[in-house]
């Protein structure tokens, strides 16, 4: 018998699935200039690794260290494939061989799952980190798979065009990434809904207590691990055709590490928050690395600072704000917020400026003692530059804790207001 | 013959060695149930603090300075991060060692470049301490032996015969009544990482001009130490013991044995030819594969035994 269920249409979700959708569709032509089409496929190929990795660390409560093994090896399975098409072995629509990728991640994810999910917590992040570094030291092992030190290239521009779709320029590569990142969205969410997404947030949150309900925690961890490795793997084969070439570096420990961080940046405890990661990880990569020699440092900073500070990433904060705009009291936290703001800048100031001073001495203080910073010119080996960036630094990290202490009261207010409120 | 004692003996200094960083990690570990990533960090901190120090005072001074400078920057560490953090619980202890271990990485990068730096062994113990039949065996090998082992015995006995070391002991298992009795045991807490970061940077010390002093020597070892600590057992400070010195067997010898399973075939009178199916596998050698053997033995051992050799507790 059929059930009927009246459903009001979700307006809300629909507007936010579309906006997204015309905003990844409408950004390359907003955005012109030259390296952002690059940078927007990183962020639409980021998206989708770092969500699958949040299936995990989100939605399951498994901190991995080795989530760059399925996506590597999704890449590489798609490479093979690309260069097996290309020689006319077999025929499969350059479109879809991310889908080959996706199974290969999936694969991997049964072979080395079985093993890692028996335990969550500390003894699986033990085991992923193994596993990964199993697998980054096999790639310089079997040369003919991984192709050693120089990878693997490809070619995607294999056979007739489809409507004009050839994948030889970026732009057509950007909307395939679009179009897969936008189904895996999707895909994923529908999973956080399905009845196995709920028991993983059960296993997460009390896997004693899901046992005694008579589910079985590793089998929920292990497909959740596997169709982790399945999103992960399509993420792969969408970088092998985006860049044309696999190294050893996609299944490094470099590349967990990156995941990880863009996820925990962007916030694990909501479906959101690593499509923020994403976004802020590889901006941070790209702009601040075109800048300076030290981004890996200011990215390492403020990994440090989210988990000190704000565990729940980015996507809390924005969370955080969400009732007080709703209750109209942001107008009192304007002022904190302006001192944070003010006093954050004299810090970070200073700290750039010892970071770039450093790094300037160590590497080239013989040859060119001579430096720019903010744009003033000076002498890294003279004392007065380094005063002056101590006393910002130190100054600035004095008067933002007066700053913080504000917003901390101001904050402890708003919430007993909300509180009031409520009651 | 002479290979395999040359081979020991290499393999026991750098088992003891391992000794050295999976010992303060196995103590942190069950004192504070998180394993902490930065560990090999370090080590290569100490490493690179010897090579600074040795060039301006020598490498005597620094091999008791750069120790307690790294021992200092462990306590700070723990003192000013952990400490915040552990309200939020293991999985956000985990991250931010993982986090810190990237920025020494990155501060490494910064301060001494991306290259290795020169620190080499002092001429004092640069020589030969015996030749052992046509091999000399180099001193700086006998002097690390010697450091590790006194170590191993100067834990010991701060462990067992030490007021302090009774007490970590009891904070190990019963934090709430050891407090109860008057310690401080978050103090207690902070000077063991200290000691155990201390430690480490004692191994980079001395492995730092034994082995390579660059960037790369924490990613290189890190990984290898948690190995041995799941191997021998999570908390078991014994059963780190005998995963070092196994885990040092392992790839001493794996490196130095060109065996492939082609030879063991044609032992057996069955002859492999590039055709053969899976021939990529059986053609590598010991030596190839030596880089994957201590994950492998990690792997098998999270099979068979997940408590390691000597744990009492899985995970």
């Amino acid at each position: 018998m059929a059930r009927l269920k009246y459903r009001p249409l979700n307006l809300g979700r629909w507007l936010v699935w579309g906006g997204t959708a015309l905003l990844m569709i409408l950004l390359p032509q907003i955005l012109t200039a030259g390296f952002t089409l690059t940078l927007l496929s990183q962020i639409g190929v980021g998206i989708i690794f770092a969500l699958s990795y949040n299936m995990l660390l989100g939605q399951g409560g498994m901190l991995s260290f080795g989530h760059a093994v399925y996506s590597g090896m999704g890449a590489y399975f798609t490479v093979h494939a690309l260069n097996l098409i290309s020689k006319g072995a077999f025929y499969f629509p350059v479109t879809l061989t991310p889908l080959i990728g996706g199974v290969a991640g999936a694969f991997f994810g049964v072979i080395f799952g079985y093993v890692t999910t028996k335990k969550s917590g500390t003894t699986f992040a033990m085991i992923s980190l193994g596993i990964g570094e199993m697998v980054a030291a096999c790639s310089l092992m079997f040369a003919g798979f991984f192709g050693g030190e120089a990878g693997i290239s490809t070619n995607r521009v294999i056979g007739e065009a489809f409507l004009g779709i050839s994948y030889g320029p970026s732009i057509q590569v950007y909307y395939l990434i679009v179009g897969w990142a936008l189904i895996c969205m999707v895909a994923m969410f529908a999973w956080t809904q399905t009845p196995l997404g709920r028991m993983a947030n059960a296993v997460r949150d009390n896997p004693e207590r899901a046992e005694f309900v008579g589910y079985d925690t590793h089998m929920v961890r292990f497909l959740t691990l596997v169709i982790s490795g399945f999103f992960a793997g399509i993420a792969g084969g969408l970088s092998c055709i985006n860049y044309e070439i696999v190294t050893a570096e996609n299944v490094g420990a470099l590349r967990s590490a990156g995941v990880l961080i863009a996820t925990f940046i962007g916030g694990a405890g909501f479906f959101f928050g690593p499509i923020i990661g994403s976004i802020v990880f590889f901006t941070m990569v790209t702009a601040i690395g075109s800048i300076t020699q030290a981004w890996a440092f200011y990215l390492g900073l403020l990994f440090l600072v989210i988990v000190l500070y704000a565990p729940g990433g980015f996507a809390s904060l924005i969370a955080m704000h969400v009732p007080v705009i709703k209750a109209r009291l942001m107008r009192r936290l304007w002022l904190p917020y302006s001192a944070a703001l003010a006093t954050g800048i004299a810090l970070l100031a200073g700290l750039v400026s010892v970071v770039e001073m450093t790094y300037h001495f160590s590497t080239e203080a013989g040859a060119n003692p001579n430096m720019k910073l903010f744009g003033l010119a000076f002498n890294v080996t003279h004392a007065a530059p380094w005063a002056v960036a101590s006393a910002l630094l130190v100054g600035g990290f004095i008067i933002s804790r007066f700053a913080w202490n504000l917003v901390g009261r101001t904050w402890a207010d708003i919430v007993h207001i909300l509180q009031e409120q409520s009651a | 013959m002479e290979f395999f004692l040359i081979s020991m003996l290499n393999s026991i200094s750098y088992g003891l060695l391992l000794f050295m960083l999976s010992s303060g990690l196995t103590i942190i570990f069950s004192m504070m149930g998180v394993l902490n990533f930065a560990h090999a960090s370090f080590y290569m901190l100490g490493a690179y603090f010897a090579y600074q120090i040795s060039g301006w005072i020598g490498f005597w001074p620094a091999l008791a300075i750069a120790p307690l400078l790294v021992g200092a920057v462990g306590m700070a560490v723990e003192r000013y991060g952990l400490r915040t953090v552990h309200k939020f619980g293991h999985v956000a202890e985990l991250l931010f060692t993982f986090g810190l271990a990237y920025l020494i990485d990155e501060a490494v990068h910064l301060i001494w470049g991306r290259s290795s730096v020169p620190y080499a062994v002092p001429p004092s113990l640069d020589g030969a301490a015996f030749t052992l039949f046509s091999t000399e065996y180099p001193i700086y090998r006998v002097f690390m032996m010697a450091v590790s082992i006194s170590m191993l015995i100067g834990i010991y006995l701060t462990l067992t015969r030490s007021r302090i070391g009774l007490v970590i002991q009891a904070a190990l298992t019963h934090p709430q009544t050891v407090e109860t009795l008057g310690h401080n045991v978050p103090r207690v807490f902070m000077l063991v990482f200290g000691g155990g970061s201390a430690l480490a940077g004692l191994a980079g010390v001395i492995g730092g001009n034994a082995f390579i002093t660059e960037p790369g020597m924490a990613a290189a070892v890190g990984p290898i130490v948690f190995v041995v600590v799941v191997v021998g057992g999570m908390g078991s400070l014994v059963g780190a013991f005998l995963a070092s010195l196994l885990i040092g067997v392992i790839q001493t010898f794996s490196v130095a044995l060109d065996y492939s399973f082609v030879n063991l075939f044609a032992k057996l009178g069955i002859t492999i030819g590039p055709n053969t199916p899976l021939a990529a596998l059986w053609d590598l050698t010991i030596s190839q594969t030596a880089p994957v053997l201590p994950y492998l033995l990690m792997v098998l051992m999270l099979i068979f035994r997940p408590k390691g050799i000597l744990g009492t507790r899985e995970g």
